[in-house]
């Protein structure tokens, strides 16, 4: 019951956001919120291996990446199908290419998410500083291939030209605003029945301490390869529209620190304990950094968030969630009927692994 | 191939890996001896570039000299730092994933702060030195990078020195290891721990200067240090001096010839993929622990 | 079954230049109860940590109901039936009491009756673990609510969560009183009469003695004496090295 009011919340609130931003004509507000849902994808993916498993993901921008050149790619070969296919399987591509951008989600999102896979197999074997470490490294890795990749456009960067026929709506960025709302809610189911099953339970384990966790009979290595595939995955996903959001797309901008910050500092000061914290932290931050671009300029506003981002850290470990909590715990006493408060954080479900 | 470039090379990479020790020397204590992943040190070393920047541009001093006088004060924002450190991570216990974050913010908060005052415009420093080459035959030896390679072969001397001869020192190694056995020694493990990261980040101070004579530096460089600085610390094995300059030498010498053959833009990813290589096929170093 | 149900082959390991185990040997019967004891850093616990896969042996090889333990994670092992508590409790922060029971219940335990579990009968079975140690109360709590004893009575019911066929207790009664140890004891030598083969690593001499049917003594990482406790204790290497202190 409570799964079922879940979805059909978050279906109403987009459904509203989407008609109000229509209502308005405004299409500036599309292009705001489409950054935010993609830092809600972002902050949600993070945090299934940040937050639940403990293990910390600095290169979340080689991620998004992979899942935007993929697209790139792509995009390329669409253009280009009689220099690169051979005679037979040309009509096939005709007919396939180019392709639309869910099928190019889902293909951005394998990419993303073998490298995950890949990465996490070659380290996670250690431990925890290793892994962030090794993670950053994969970041540059990854852009230093992207630049010396002609195909793709190299450092010159490519253009990607939107298609002219819109499915479904009005204007194109109409439609990659939607499709970017249906990921974000995509994410964050992923993320709440994670928390909820057994692997989530899994996850809080090696979090909270693998050796006991091993002891326990926890494959902590599965399942942590098992978290940084999907993390990887989704981050991939969020970054396969981008391309056709941006129209044109350099290694600079999509390998921006912006993502990786962004990608740690919203869960982290939002809370990381459920899919409510990303969430949270990316509404705010991601308004915010809106609101600061505009009004005063992008470095400010990147030196806001690194500030709070430390800020929280040291002051308030469990973030925007974990203050709500704590101040909700001392209002109502323990085992008083259940009230409106204790309604709500159930429905939030603010801990892993609880039924 | 031929025989000059390639030996040419080689002294290069040599000259540019015993900078690069000077550079992960605050690593190596830090992370090696005290188990801190500061991934916020090579900002700290940029904080450095450009303060000998400034001093040199208004008072005409050497930064070198000017990276001297500033350790005191590189030896205070490292106690600084180390105490917020402690109180608010390693005392509340294990929680690596925000000690890492407030690392990374640092990181970040610095580098953006340097772009709000600097600009992004590549910075250099003037000095006698700069410019000037040794030639022997057909050996060439840019004063630029002999002068930072062998002042910071002496550092890591005088390091290495006070780690084995000193009694702060050597309780600065034991900390690692046995800390109730320092307890009972009349030693203040917190103490200890909080000078190894004093020194940690006074060496910076150094680095910095080192990596302004030896090239234009901008706020973003440091990014493609932390790859370097944690390539080299593991290679090197963690808590071994001599080990990390074998370990930058090497990697001084891979990177040299990579850009001569190959070109320079495959040399941010080489040591990235060195480092990658080393966790995933050796992690516990080259000279093992 | 036939054989013995752990068999530890000339296990070594070292640390760095520091041999904390040197070649020891060592066979335990299904449903034996054997004392394991040891002045401080003889390498009890490391050795715990070996058989369980915590560490890797450099030498030797552990073979546990007939199956070879190499190369096997320390997971497996606990899945295969070896459960072991820590010296130094190691319990899941955010987690609660019985989540801490439930852990091994869902990852470890051999599946009863030909069938997994359902969620009423992990309930049941948590609450019944917390009983038996005597933190029933304290279900709900999180580990940081709980005293030093309690947290290490929960390491106990934790390793016997995972329903185990050999249950290593590594030191789990430091610190509780006269009446507390005689029930823990009492809880180990119940269960060792259900069929579980326990390995105890104590130095309360007392808990040690009454529980033992053998003991084995390590001394700087080398098996100094294996037999029956009576006879074990009045060696006099024993004595000199360990229990004269």
């Amino acid at each position: 019951m409570r799964s079922f009011l879940f979805y059909l919340v978050s279906i109403l609130v987009g459904a509203l956001f989407f008609a109000f931003a229509r209502w308005l004509g405004n299409d500036y507000l599309f292009f705001a919120g489409y950054t935010v849902l993609q830092f809600i994808v972002l902050a949600t993916a993070w945090n299934i291996l940040g937050g639940y498993c403990g293990y910390v993901n600095f290169g979340s921008a080689a991620f998004f990446a992979a899942g935007a050149y993929s697209s790139v790619a792509l995009h390329k070969l669409a253009a280009g199908i009689d220099r690169y296919f051979p005679e037979s399987l040309a009509g096939l591509a005709h007919a396939i290419l180019p392709l639309p951008i869910p099928v190019l989600i889902v293909i951005g999102g394998l990419v993303a998410g073998l490298i995950g896979l890949g990465t996490g197999y070659l380290t996670l074997r250690l431990r925890g500083a290793f892994f962030a470490i090794a993670t950053l490294a994969l970041a540059v890795v990854l852009q230093t291939l992207i630049v010396n990749w002609d195909f793709v456009g190299g450092s010159r960067g490519a253009y990607i030209i939107r298609p002219s026929d819109v499915p479904i709506l009005g204007s194109y960025i109409e439609y990659l605003f939607l499709v970017m709302l249906i990921l974000a809610v995509i994410a964050i189911a992923v993320a709440r029945i994670i928390e909820r099953s057994r692997l989530g339970f899994g996850f809080a384990t090696i979090r909270d301490d693998e050796v006991a966790a091993e002891a326990c009979g926890v494959p902590t290595l599965r399942l942590k390869l098992v978290a940084t595939t999907i993390s990887g995955a989704l981050m991939g996903m969020a970054g396969a529209p981008f391309p056709y959001y941006i129209g044109y797309l350099e290694p600079g901008s999509a390998f921006g620190l912006a993502y990786t910050v962004n990608s740690i500092a919203m869960p982290m000061i939002g809370g990381t304990t459920s899919w409510v914290g990303p969430l949270v932290g990316a509404l705010l931050l991601g308004t915010l950094q809106q609101i600061a671009t505009v009004t005063i300029s992008s470095a400010v506003n990147l030196l806001i968030v690194g500030l709070l981002l430390v800020g929280f850290v040291i002051i308030a470990p469990k973030g925007i969630v974990g203050l709500v909590q704590d101040f909700m715990r001392e209002r109502g006493p323990e085992g008083s009927r259940p009230t409106w408060r204790s309604w709500l954080s159930s429905f939030a479900n603010m801990r892993p692994g609880a039924r | 191939m031929s025989f000059d470039l390639l030996i040419n090379a080689l002294i290069a990479g040599i000259l540019l890996g015993g900078f690069y020790a000077a550079v992960t020397v605050g690593v190596s204590i830090s992370f090696g001896i005290l188990d801190i992943v500061n991934i916020a040190h090579p900002a700290f070393i940029i904080l450095g570039s450009y303060i000998a920047y400034i001093v040199n541009q208004t008072l005409g001093i050497d930064p070198i000299l000017t990276a001297i006088l500033a350790l005191p004060a590189f030896y205070l924002l490292g106690s600084a730092i180390y105490k917020v450190y402690y109180g608010a991570f390693e005392k509340r216990g294990q929680d690596s994933l925000r000690g890492l974050a407030f690392f990374f913010g640092l990181l970040f908060v610095t580098e953006v702060m340097l772009i709000l005052v600097f600009g992004v415009d590549y910075r250099y420093v003037q000095a006698a030195y700069i410019d000037q080459t040794l030639h022997f035959g057909f050996v060439d030896l840019p004063l630029r990078m002999l002068v930072p390679c062998v002042l910071s072969l002496v550092m890591l001397g005088l390091l290495q020195l006070y780690f084995s001869r000193t009694f702060i020192g050597r309780a600065i190694m034991a900390v690692s290891q046995d800390q109730l056995a320092l307890r009972l020694m009349a030693a203040d493990p917190a103490r200890i721990k909080r000078i190894a990261f004093s020194i940690s980040i006074a060496t910076a101070a150094i680095a910095g200067a080192f990596l302004i004579v030896i090239q234009p530096v901008e706020p973003s460089v440091g990014r493609e240090y932390i790859g370097r600085v944690f390539a080299i610390c593991v290679l090197g094995g963690l808590q071994s001096l001599p080990g990390t300059v074998i370990a930058a030498m090497l990697l001084g010498i891979i990177e040299s010839l990579t850009a001569t053959f190959y070109g320079p833009s495959w040399a941010p990813a080489v040591s990235f993929g060195v480092l990658l290589l080393t966790l995933a096929f050796r992690p516990a170093g080259l000279l093992g622990r | 079954m036939a054989g013995p149900l752990l068999q530890i082959e000339n296990i070594g390991k070292r640390f760095g230049g520091f041999v904390a185990l040197d070649g020891i040997n060592l066979d335990v019967a299904q449903g034996e109860r054997i004392g394991l004891i040891g002045p401080n850093g003889s390498g009890k616990s490391t050795l715990v940590n070996c058989m369980c896969g915590t560490l890797q042996n450099e030498t030797g090889r552990v073979l546990f109901d007939g199956h070879a333990m190499d190369g096997l994670s320390a997971h497996r092992r606990a899945q295969l039936g070896m459960a072991r508590s820590f010296q130094l409790p190691r319990p899941f922060n955010t987690l609660s009491v019985a989540e801490n029971l439930r852990v091994p219940l869902l990852f470890a335990a051999r599946a009863r009756h030909g069938s997994h579990l359902s969620h009423d009968e992990i309930e049941a079975r948590c609450h019944e673990l917390a009983g038996l140690v005597g933190l029933a109360a304290k279900a709900n709590r999180l580990p940081r609510d709980l005293t030093q004893v309690e947290m290490r009575k929960l390491e106990l019911a934790r390793a016997v969560a995972v329903d185990p066929k050999l249950l290593i207790a590594d030191e789990a009664m430091a610190g509780l009183s006269q009446s507390e140890v005689d029930e823990i004891v009492a809880l180990l030598i119940g269960m060792n009469e259900r069929g579980v083969t326990i390995i105890m690593i104590e130095h309360i001499m007392r808990a040690v003695m009454a529980f033992s049917q053998r003991l084995v003594v390590l001394v700087t990482g080398k098996k100094i004496a294996d037999g029956p406790p009576q006879e074990v204790v009045s060696h006099p290497e024993v004595i000199g090295a360990y229990l004269g202190q």
